[in-house]
């Protein structure tokens, strides 16, 4: 385990409850915070250990590029999906990467808002993990269509066929949804970045880098004015993506509550989806973020204070989503509905039970160790009880995709699921997706926001004779 | 900053007086010196935003949020009268016998309309209104300028500025805590 930080003196100032770690530990300059990040991506050389971990990830990229090739030759029919199991994988995928998204724009907008601090140095990777994640879950949609060269079909153009598409559908607000949500992340990254690629462009020696970067940068000098301006874009681009990202998980639960199946026919699903999706989003941040901090030496950065509060964040949200659990076996009793509370004793007792027993312990049992302090400030304890609740995630997605379909109203009509090996290359290609490009990320980009980490150091604040108005 | 060469001497328009500071604190009232000394175009570098210095150098309000409300209703018109217009004359269709025009189907679409549109505003304005993206400017020829971007801050007195006298100018940044002051060419 971890030293604590003796010292109760942050560098920041805050004050500091006992045995309580800093955002920032002391003794940073203007000066160490600038080289310390930059020279993670422009002077440290490229090691076998990044390699040989981008190889492997590129590697399941690749098997993923073949079996979509291979989806598109054949069409949906190589995937276990079949009637009256009509969304497998790709929808339980789609929803699970869609969730992990929003822990990034929880932490860049919404606690941007609550002013917390804390998240200066988490923030630019979790917007990117967000990016990513969205590109991993837009592509389930994409090519479960079948015919995904027709996808464009789904938004709304005059076209010479005549016809419109049917905005009453929630599979056209998913469309809405997530291509906004995708738009404004990319714009709220890209935004954030903006400063320190000119200090990228304004540090670099290699002449490619100077340019490659100072194009990015787009000629941004540091101008007061343009700060102000800079400032109110961004808090009103946070304003926006918050209620945005709140929307986006409530538009895919409407995906299920929308319809009459029963297990999904429930009021509960938006704020039970949303709880989800930032519980798996802070488990990805953590799994993310507690090897960064180490292979990257910037634990002085990203301390064990910020492990602490995302942790406390699953912990909260966990509960949200354990009385998600709760009320839809209450609702299953309650509504006297027999479809319902046949769903629910299905769930629970019948070729499914398994998946369902398993996620109550990935998910709700297990969990709970959190509550302990030590569990919550030792990394490697931390890493593993994320990977636990991302896999008892996905299952959350699985149980309510594959149960409530497989038994259906007419007995007739019931069927059985089983993936085939088509669906776990896809799902495994876009792990390989997304960590490769987390991989590229942290190399090529500031992974921690150089300028808003130097407004969290003392010397950074006006004194009062200055800041004050005259 | 004459030395042979360089592209001060070989285009020696002035572009404007340039003061170096090493805290936030020097710059800002150093800012307020020269507000109060009648200096208009000016401008502060700094490699964080500090609210202060802005206001300090006569710039008080943007227009950043006006756009964005602006493009927020235009989006969510927008949004909203799409699917009137597809639902009622376009495309009409009957289903299960509800109203064509449906409005709470359509309150989600509006919505990310809105914040589509508020969102792409926010961010197209800052970038416009500032003249970004902007190939080249005068004050990266100061030759200690990257520092703007690392740990030190700048102000800026132009020489468009009517009250801008080379000597006097140079004299007034002297008397604050620069520690440096140099001409920079355009």
């Amino acid at each position: 385990m971890e030293q604590v930080p003796e010292t109760k003196a942050s560098a920041t100032m805050e004050r500091l409850l006992p045995g309580q770690s800093p955002v920032l530990t002391p003794g940073h300059t203007l000066e160490t915070i600038t080289d310390k990040i930059v020279s993670i991506v422009l002077r440290r050389p490229v090691t076998l250990g990044w390699l040989g971990g981008f190889a492997f990830f590129f590697g399941l990229l690749n098997m993923m590029l073949f079996a979509m090739a291979w989806l598109f030759y054949r069409g949906v029919g190589i995937w276990g999906i079949n009637i009256p199991v009509g969304w497998g994988f790709a929808i339980v995928n789609f929803v699970w990467w869609v969730g992990i998204g929003h822990a990034g724009t929880l932490i860049s907008a919404i606690l941007l808002l609550l002013k917390q601090g804390w998240r200066n140095s988490i923030n630019r990777f979790a917007e990117a993990m967000t990016l990513f994640a969205v590109a991993c879950a837009g592509m389930f949609p994409l090519v479960h269509t079948g015919r995904p060269w027709l996808a464009y079909w789904l938004f709304p153009y005059p076209n010479t066929m005549g016809v419109w598409p049917q905005f009453r559908s929630p599979l056209l607000w998913d469309v809405f949804a997530v291509s906004t949500y995708a738009t404004i992340s990319a714009l709220f990254w890209f935004v954030g970045l903006i400063p320190d690629l000119a200090t990228f462009r304004d540090t670099a020696k290699n002449p490619v880098a100077k340019t490659i970067y100072g194009l990015l940068a787009m000629g941004w000098r540091g101008s007061a004015r343009h700060w102000k301006r800079y400032e109110s874009a961004y808090i009103l681009l946070a304003g926006l993506a918050t209620p945005l990202v709140l929307s986006v998980h409530t538009v895919v639960s409407f995906d299920f509550a929308i319809s009459i199946i029963p297990g999904w026919h429930t009021t509960v699903f938006p704020p039970y989806f949303v709880a989800g999706a930032i519980y798996s989003g802070f488990a990805m941040v953590l799994v993310l973020a507690i090897p960064i901090r180490r292979f990257y030496g910037v634990e002085d950065m990203m301390t064990l204070r910020h492990l602490d509060n995302a942790a406390k964040v699953m912990l909260g949200t966990g509960l949200i989503v354990a009385y998600g659990y709760t009320m839809e076996a209450f609702y299953a009793y309650y509504s006297g509905n027999a479809y319902e509370l046949f769903m629910f004793k299905n769930r629970a007792l019948g070729p499914m039970a398994w998946a369902y027993w398993c996620l109550i312990l990935f998910n709700i049992l297990i969990p709970q160790v959190l509550w302990i302090r030590k569990v919550r400030l030792n990394p490697a304890m931390l890493f593993l009880a994320s990977l636990v609740i991302l896999f008892g995630m996905w299952l959350e997605r699985f149980v309510i995709v594959v149960t409530s379909l497989h038994r259906d109203f007419l007995p007739s009509s019931w069927g059985m699921y089983v993936a085939t090996r088509w669906d776990y290359a896809v799902f495994a290609g876009t792990l390989g997706l997304f960590f490769s490009a987390m991989f590229l990320f942290v190399r090529l980009m500031p992974m921690i926001t150089i300028f808003e980490m130097r407004m969290l150091l003392p010397q950074s604040k006006l004194s009062e004779e200055v800041a004050a108005h005259d | 900053m004459t030395e042979p060469g360089s592209h001060s001497e070989l285009f020696p328009v002035l572009h404007g007086v340039v003061a170096e500071f090493e805290t936030p604190d020097g710059l800002v009232s150093a800012c307020k010196k020269a507000h109060a000394a009648g200096y208009r175009r000016m401008d502060a570098y700094t490699p964080f935003p500090i609210e202060e210095a802005a206001d300090a150098i006569g710039y008080e309000k943007t227009q950043v949020p006006l756009l964005t409300l602006c493009g927020g209703i235009l989006g969510g018109l927008s949004g909203y009268l799409l699917q009137y217009w597809v639902n009622t004359s376009a495309y009409p269709m009957n289903i299960g016998g509800r109203p064509l025009h449906s409005w709470p189907p359509f309150i989600i679409i509006t919505f990310e309309m809105t914040i589509l549109f508020a969102g792409i505003t926010a961010v197209v304005s800052m970038l416009t209104l500032s003249g970004l993206p902007q190939p080249y400017h005068p004050i990266f020829n100061h030759p200690r300028f990257s520092a703007a971007s690392r740990d030190r801050f700048f102000l800026c007195i132009e020489a468009a500025d009517p009250k801008f006298d080379l000597d006097k100018t140079k004299q007034f940044l002297r008397a604050t805590d620069a520690i440096d002051v140099a001409e920079v060419a355009d």
